[in-house]
């Protein structure tokens, strides 16, 4: 009887319950009331950016140069991981559908993961991993050396100046880069279809832009393309307003640089994950 | 603490800044534990001290980037407990602050990095914030140095570039801290040389906190002396040097 009593629970309350149980067990440490205090933090900055953002036209110049430094200097990366996963992806579910004589599907199967969730996590980490700790160094770096306080002294507007140009830079490459991300992951799936899969090169196209095909409700963009370029615009801002925050409140010379730096990569990484599962929740629920 | 030489103020208007019993600690360590003095209009006071003894924090208790914990900060007639964060801002516009390692903006040009707070706080024209850079640099010594980035440029151009930046806006009040710090004695010798040039070229008034006697006997009118979190000496820079107090004797190593 228990067990049909909680079967009828609706699918979600386990999931607050669980965090419920979650949340009171860590507010008993320290760590985790620094962990509020750092979202608080961030949550402050984000509307900070946003009530900025009419103070774009003014951050045009640094603007482009973060998108430069996000974009091109990222891209190789991404075309090399992307063209990987989409082969690992492959190979993968690859064998497993071979052995039901389903491999005419990979196509629509790696596309599919790639344009939802591969493409733009996969894009994310590799940007926390490069741009959000180079911008934590730098703006740590800046900290230290009291440049943030001669900005303050000179009332300049550190948040308009510093850091709205980033964020948005990281907002518009980061699904730029999913794109490219997604495209080569594709083409990486299609390389092994046919080098060991026996699958046409044909077939593997034919279904993995017919798995692309469906539309969204209001956006004339496929679904899956338009919702995973929506997570990674979400996971740009992310990254950038966490790596921000971070590098700001770097103290105490090379060391505090150093801290700040591991701790931007960490949180825009849990930060990713956390928001990738709410998002795919929200879209495909 | 002696004070009798010290110049008394006219009026009001004359002090530009005056700190009356200013309490700070950090934690359970008590860095300032009453510190009152008053810096009048056109004068230049140094404060002498030994590490940790509250004279960067004084300097920034000026500035309003740090807050007491008990007493009183003025700034040009205004308790800076009482303005609110805009009112701070304006009256930053009129102070200029050169620090220790001169703070340039590492990813701007020195021109850029004068030309900043006159772009972000001021309607001036392209061509006017151009003039104004230039005429800041020349005032340093250092007309062609606009182009370079900080990298590229010594430690004592850096403290001029700091002392153009900090002039740019043509303050009323300049604060120094340590401006000799790290450099040999040659350029110290030279930038206290610009510090005095500049203080009475312009008629600033200005706060140096400073170790080296030597930067002091140039630039300074009178001088502080923090001990154990409080004004242990204020005097006129000669009667200081030449104090009788055997903890400032101890110090000066005299």
């Amino acid at each position: 009887m228990p067990c049909a009593a909680l079967d009828s629970l609706p699918k979600d309350a386990w999931i607050i319950a669980l965090a419920l149980v979650l949340a009171y067990l860590l507010w008993q440490r320290k760590f985790f009331r620094d962990f509020c205090d750092e979202t608080a933090g961030r949550l402050l900055l984000l509307a900070a950016v946003l009530m900025r953002l009419h103070h774009l036209p003014r951050r045009m110049r640094w603007f482009k140069s973060q998108m430069f430094s996000a974009g091109i200097g990222n891209v190789h990366v991404v075309l090399l991981v992307g063209l990987f996963i989409g082969m690992i992806l492959a190979m993968q579910t690859g064998v497993e559908l071979a052995r039901f004589g389903q491999q005419d599907q990979l196509g629509f199967l790696v596309s599919t993961s790639m344009a939802r969730e591969m493409g733009p996590f996969v894009t994310a980490i590799i940007l926390a991993a490069t741009f959000g700790s180079a911008l934590a160094a730098e703006l740590g770096t800046m900290s230290v050396s009291d440049e943030l306080t001669a900005l303050e002294v000179l009332s300049v507007d550190r948040v308009s100046f510093l850091v709205l140009p980033r964020v948005l830079a990281l907002m518009v490459m980061c699904p730029m880069l999913t794109i490219f991300c997604d495209a080569v992951g594709i083409l990486g799936g299609g390389f092994i279809s046919v080098a060991q899969l026996n699958v046409s090169w044909g077939m593997y196209w034919d279904t993995a832009f017919s798995a692309l095909q469906t539309k969204a409700q209001f956006i004339p963009i496929p679904k899956d393309v338009y919702a995973g370029l929506f997570k990674s615009f979400i996971f740009g801002g992310l990254i950038a307003i966490v790596s921000c925050s971070a590098g700001m409140a770097a103290q105490g010379g090379a060391l505090g640089v150093g801290r700040a730096t591991s701790r931007a990569v960490r949180d825009s990484i849990i930060a990713t994950i956390i928001a990738n599962y709410f998002l795919t929740w929200m879209i495909y629920s | 603490m002696s004070a009798e030489s010290i110049q008394a103020p006219q009026s009001d208007d004359d002090v530009v800044v005056r700190l009356t019993d200013v309490h700070k600690a950090f934690g359970s360590k008590q860095i300032l534990r009453g510190v009152s003095f008053e810096l009048l209009r056109g004068r230049c006071l140094g404060i002498m001290g030994g590490s940790g003894t509250g004279k960067s924090v004084t300097l920034r208790h000026i500035i309003g980037l740090m807050r007491p914990d008990q007493g009183k900060v003025e700034v040009m007639g205004r308790d800076l407990a009482e303005v609110t964060r805009e009112e701070l801002q304006e009256m930053r516009k009129r102070i200029g602050y050169v620090f220790q390692e001169g703070a340039l903006i590492n990813w701007l040009t020195v021109a850029e990095n004068l030309a900043l707070p006159l772009q972000e706080n001021t309607k001036l024209s392209k061509s006017e914030i151009e003039s104004k850079v230039q005429e800041k640099l020349a005032l340093v010594h250092i007309p062609d140095a606009g182009a370079k980035f900080p990298s590229e440029i010594s430690g004592g151009m850096k403290k001029r570039v700091g002392l153009a930046r900090a002039l740019i806006t043509d303050p009323e009040l300049i604060l120094y801290d340590e401006p000799n710090a790290g450099l040999d004695p040659e350029i110290s010798r030279s930038i206290n040389h610009l510090m005095r040039e500049v203080s009475e070229t312009l008629n600033v008034t200005s706060l140096v906190v400073e170790h080296r006697i030597e930067c002091i006997k140039t630039v300074a009118d009178e001088v502080i002396f923090l001990y154990d979190g409080k004004v242990h000496v204020h005097a006129p820079v000669d009667e200081f040097f030449h104090s009788q107090d055997s903890v400032l004797k101890g110090f000066l190593g005299i």
